[in-house]
C-alpha cells in the first residue's frame, strides 16, 4: 500500500519499537500530527515548551536504555530544542529528534519559520539529514535509530519538509539493513593491548577503578564491580556513573572531580594506576591536567576512539565495548587485596569525612537530601538539575540500582530536571521518580509540570530553595569580591500555590524535622507533588577544587574537618 | 605523558560520501576544533558517489592524530589516513597570471620551460602560467615570477596518493601509527 512520508514516519517508528514521543505541534510538522492519530500504539506527549520535548527525551532514554524520541515543527520548534540535544550529545544519549522543515520549493528562500536545522545541530549531533524524497523517509528513520543506540550514542536530527510528509505516497518498504557506508563502530579491543592493560592492573600497588556513564551506557556494571572485587580496586564514578555500583559497595568512594570526595580526590593523587572505563577525562573530573594523578600510569577503555588520548595521555589506550572488553580482560587479571591501599583510603576518608553532613540546626541542603535518600532507601529515579543542588545530589544520594541518577553532566543545563524527571517517569511508571531542583532551575521549566500533570506522570519536584543562583553566588563570593551581582532573586514566587495553580499538593518544609514526612506525605499522595525546602541560603559547596587547579588547592568544608 | 609538541606539515586522504552538506561537516569539524588546515582538496574518486580528499594540516604527532579521529567518527567519512610517512606522490596546480610587454616577454618563457610549465594564455599584456608539482616547486615559480608582477594566482591545494600498488586507504587503519583509528565494521 501507498502511504504519506508522515505515514512512513509512524510506520518506521514502530519498526524501531517506539511507544512514546514528546511533542509540539507548529505549521510543517501537522502532516505527521495528523498521520499520529492513526497510530495509538505511539503515545505523543504533548509538551509545553519544546526544548522539555528533548530533555524528556533523554530523560525517558537514560531510564529505559531505548532511544528518546521527540518532535517539533519548523525553524522556533526546532531551534528550542536545540539546548535539549546539545545536551543528550555532550552525555551520550541515544536520541532521535525529529523535525518538520517549510516545504521543499521555500527551503532557502528564508520563509515563514524556516530556520536551517541541520546547519544549527551540525555540531551537536551525532547525525543530521534533510530528507528530500518520500522514498528515502523510512531508510532515514531506520539509519537514525541505527546512529543513535549504537556505538557511542547521541542524538541524530531527521529534518523532513512539509511537502515530502505529505505528498506524493511510495510504497512502504521497511530497509533491511543502514545504508550507511562510512559508521562504524568497535567491539572487541586487541588482545595484545588487552593483555597489555591486565599486566599492569596485575602489576599495580595502588589502582583505582573510574567508572563513567560508558559503564551504564554499556551494561558493562556487573563486569567492572567484578573485576574491582576480584582484584580489590577502589572504584570512583563520573558525576554520570554515580548509579553503576551500588553506593553502600565497600570499594565505592563516590564521585571524584571539583566537587567530589576529597578523600576520592586525595586516593588519585596518589594512585599509580589509573583504570578510565567508559569516562573522558573531562576537565571537572581532572582539574588542572598536568598535576592530575601524578603519579599514575593511565589505563583508558572507550567505544570512542577520539576520546583516547584526547585529555590524557594513556600509557594502554583500548578502543572498544567496555562490556567486551571487560570480558576479554577478567580472565587475564589476578585476585588481589590491595590491603595497605584500601586501608591507607580508609585513613583519607576519615581524615577527609566530605561524605557527611555537618551537624546544624539549620535546614541545610545536604540533609534534606540524606533523608529523602533514607526514605526511599536509595530505590527509584533522582533527577537534577545544574547547580549546588545537584552536586549535593551526587554527594549524599544513594543509589542502588544501575541508571537512576539522571543528570546533565557535560552541557551543565540548568532546568533539565523538570522535563528529564517527566521523561524518566513516563519510561519507568514502575519507580519512584524524584526530581531534584534549584529554585533557578526550577524556573526555567516549570511551565511542563503541567505536562506531568496531564500524563499522570506522577513526579515528585523537590525544590532545594536558597532565592538564588547558589552555585554563582558562591563564585562571587570566593573570586569576584562578594560582587553579588544577578545571582539573588527578590520575588520568586511561592512554589507551593504554583502547586495549587497546577491542581497538585504543595508542601513547604522550613525545619529539619519536617523533612522526612513531607518526603513520606509527598511519595504516598498520588499524582505529582511539589515539595518547597527552604534550606540555608549561602551554604557553601564543598569540597571545591577551583577551575584550573588541583587537589592541592582544595577547599573543604571548614565545620566537617573541626567536628571529625 | 610525555609527548611530542613538534609542528610539522601532515598530509591526510580520506574518502568521503558525495552528499550535500558533507565539506560543511568537515569544515566545521576543523573549525570548532581549532585545527589549522593549510589546505583541502576534494574531487570525484575511483568509485561512484565516493569523493576522495587530501588535506594538509599543521600540528604536532598529538593534534594531527585528534584530527584523522575525529573525521573517522563523522558519519560520511569511510576511511582516513595519515599518508606523511609513506612514499607519495603529491601534486599541486597552480594558475599564475603575471604581467609581460615586448621586454620581458622572452624571459618569463624560458623560465616557464625551465620549471616545464605552460603557457595556456597569452595577451598583449599579461600571459597566464600553468604550473603542477609540488609546494616547493610551485613556491619556487612564484619566486621567480614575482617581479615582473604577479597579477592573480590561485593555487588548488594538494592532491596526494601513496605510490605502489596498495591503496592508501585501507580497512581505516592510521598507516602513521599503525594503530586502527576507527575499528571494525558494524
Amino acid at each position: 500500500m501507498e502511504l504519506t512520508g508522515a505515514e512512513i514516519v509512524c510506520e518506521s517508528l514502530l519498526k524501531e519499537g517506539v511507544d512514546v514521543v514528546f511533542g509540539l505541534p507548529g505549521g510543517a510538522v501537522l502532516p505527521l500530527y495528523g498521520a499520529l492519530s492513526s497510530y495509538p500504539d505511539i503515545r505523543h506527549i504533548l509538551v509545553r515548551h519544546e526544548q522539555a520535548a528533548a530533555m524528556a527525551a533523554d530523560g525517558y532514554s537514560r531510564a529505559t536504555g531505548k532511544v528518546g524520541v521527540c518532535v517539533a515543527t519548523s525553524g522556533p520548534g526546532a531551534t528550542n530544542m536545540v539546548t535539549g540535544i546539545a545536551a543528550a550529545m555532550m552525555d551520550s544519549v541515544a536520541m532521535v529528534a525529529i523535525t518538520g522543515q517549510v516545504p521543499r520549493p521555500a527551503i532557502g528562500s528564508d520563509a515563514f519559520q524556516e530556520t536551517d536545522v541541520t546547519g544549527v545541530t551540525l555540531p551537536i549531533t551525532k547525525h543530521n539529514m534533510l530528507v528530500m524524497d518520500v522514498k528515502d523517509v523510512a531508510q532515514s528513520i531506520h539509519d537514525a535509530f541505527h546512529i543513535a543506540r549504537t556505538g557511542r550514542p547521541g542524538p541524530v536530527l531527521v529534518d523532513i519538509p512539509r511537502d515530502v510528509l505529505l505528498g506524493e505516497k511510495t510504497e512502504f518498504v521497511w530497509p533491511e539493513t543502514t545504508k550507511l557506508p562510512g559508521y562504524r563502530f568497535p567491539g572487541k579491543a586487541p588482545e595484545a593491548q588487552v593483555a597489555a592493560a591486565a599486566k599492569l592492573i596485575n602489576k599495580a600497588q595502588r589502582p583505582i577503578i573510574m567508572s563513567g556513564h560508558g559503564v551504564l551506557i554499556s551494561h558493562a556494571y556487573r563486569l567492572m564491580t567484578e573485576l574491582a572485587e576480584k582484584a580489590q580496586i577502589p572504584v570512583i564514578t563520573t558525576l554520570l556513573g554515580l548509579s553503576a555500583i551500588r553506593s553502600d559497595h565497600e570499594l565505592n568512594l563516590g564521585m571524584s572531580g571539583m566537587h567530589g570526595m576529597a578523600y576520592a580526590n586525595l586516593a588519585i593523587d596518589e594512585a599509580d594506576l589509573i583504570i578510565g572505563l567508559g569516562m573522558r577525562f573531562d576537565d571537572r573530573v581532572t582539574g588542572r591536567l598536568s598535576a592530575f594523578a601524578p603519579n599514575a600510569k593511565f589505563i583508558h577503555v572507550d567505544i570512542d576512539a577520539s576520546e583516547v588520548d584526547k585529555n590524557v595521555q594513556t600509557d594502554v589506550g583500548l578502543v572498544g565495548d567496555l562490556k567486551a572488553v571487560l570480558g576479554q580482560m577478567l580472565p587475564k587479571i589476578e585476585a588481589n587485596v590491595h590491603i595497605d591501599w584500601l586501608r591507607h583510603i580508609e585513613e583519607l576518608k576519615v581524615q577527609h569525612p566530605s561524605h557527611l553532613v555537618r551537624e546544624s540546626d539549620e535546614l541545610l541542603p545536604q540533609y534534606v537530601l540524606q533523608r529523602l535518600t533514607e526514605v526511599t532507601q536509595g530505590r527509584g529515579i533522582v533527577v537534577t538539575g545544574v547547580g549546588m543542588h545537584q552536586m549535593w545530589a551526587a554527594q549524599h544520594c544513594r543509589f542502588t540500582e544501575p541508571n537512576t541518577f539522571i543528570t546533565s553532566g557535560g552541557l551543565g543545563t540548568m532546568g533539565f530536571e523538570v522535563p528529564a524527571a517527566l521523561g524518566a517517569k513516563v519510561g519507568r511508571p514502575d519507580v519512584t521518580v524524584w526530581s531534584v531542583a534549584g529554585d533557578g532551575g526550577f524556573q526555567m521549566t516549570m511551565c511542563d509540570i503541567a505536562t506531568a500533570v496531564e500524563n499522570h506522570a506522577d513526579v515528585k519536584f523537590a525544590i532545594l530553595n536558597n532565592n538564588s543562583l547558589g552555585l554563582v553566588h558562591q563564585l562571587q563570593e570566593l573570586f569576584f569580591e562578594k560582587d553579588y551581582v544577578a545571582s539573588e532573586y527578590s520575588a520568586n514566587p511561592d512554589f507551593v500555590k504554583i502547586a495549587e495553580a497546577y491542581g497538585i499538593r504543595g508542601i513547604r518544609v522550613t525545619q529539619k524535622d519536617q523533612v522526612v514526612d513531607a518526603v513520606q506525605q509527598a511519595m504516598e499522595t498520588a499524582g505529582p507533588v511539589i515539595v518547597d525546602f527552604i534550606v540555608k541560603e549561602d551554604e557553601g559547596l564543598y569540597p571545591f577544587i577551583p577551575s584550573g587547579q588541583s587537589v592541592k588547592e582544595m577547599l573543604e568544608d571548614p565545620a566537617l574537618i573541626q567536628s571529625s | 605523558m610525555a609527548q611530542s609538541n613538534h609542528t610539522e606539515q601532515h598530509t591526510l586522504i580520506a574518502l568521503v560520501e558525495d552528499k550535500p552538506g558533507v565539506l560543511t561537516k568537515v569544515a566545521s569539524m576543523f573549525r570548532r576544533r581549532g585545527f589549522n588546515i593549510a589546505s583541502l582538496a576534494v574531487g570525484k574518486s575511483e568509485q561512484p558517489g565516493l569523493s576522495r580528499m587530501t588535506f594538509v594540516v599543521n600540528g604536532d604527532e598529538h593534534t594531527v592524530g585528534q584530527v584523522v579521529k575525529q573525521l573517522d567518527k563523522l558519519i560520511e567519512v569511510l576511511e582516513v589516513s595519515d599518508i606523511t610517512s609513506e612514499r607519495l606522490v603529491a601534486r599541486e596546480l597552480a594558475l599564475i597570471k603575471v604581467t609581460t610587454n615586448q621586454m620581458t616577454r622572452g624571459e618569463i618563457i624560458q623560465i616557464v620551460n625551465l620549471f616545464r610549465a605552460n603557457i595556456i594564455d597569452v595577451g598583449s599584456e599579461s600571459m597566464v602560467i600553468e604550473i603542477t608539482g609540488e609546494e616547493d616547486k610551485i613556491n619556487a615559480l612564484h619566486n621567480l615570477l614575482a617581479p615582473f608582477g604577479i597579477i592573480e594566482m590561485l593555487r588548488t591545494g594538494l592532491v596526494a596518493m601513496v605510490r605502489g600498488q596498495a591503496n592508501g586507504l585501507a580497512n581505516g587503519r592510521d598507516k602513521k601509527t599503525g594503530r586502527a583509528n576507527g575499528i571494525g565494521r558494524s
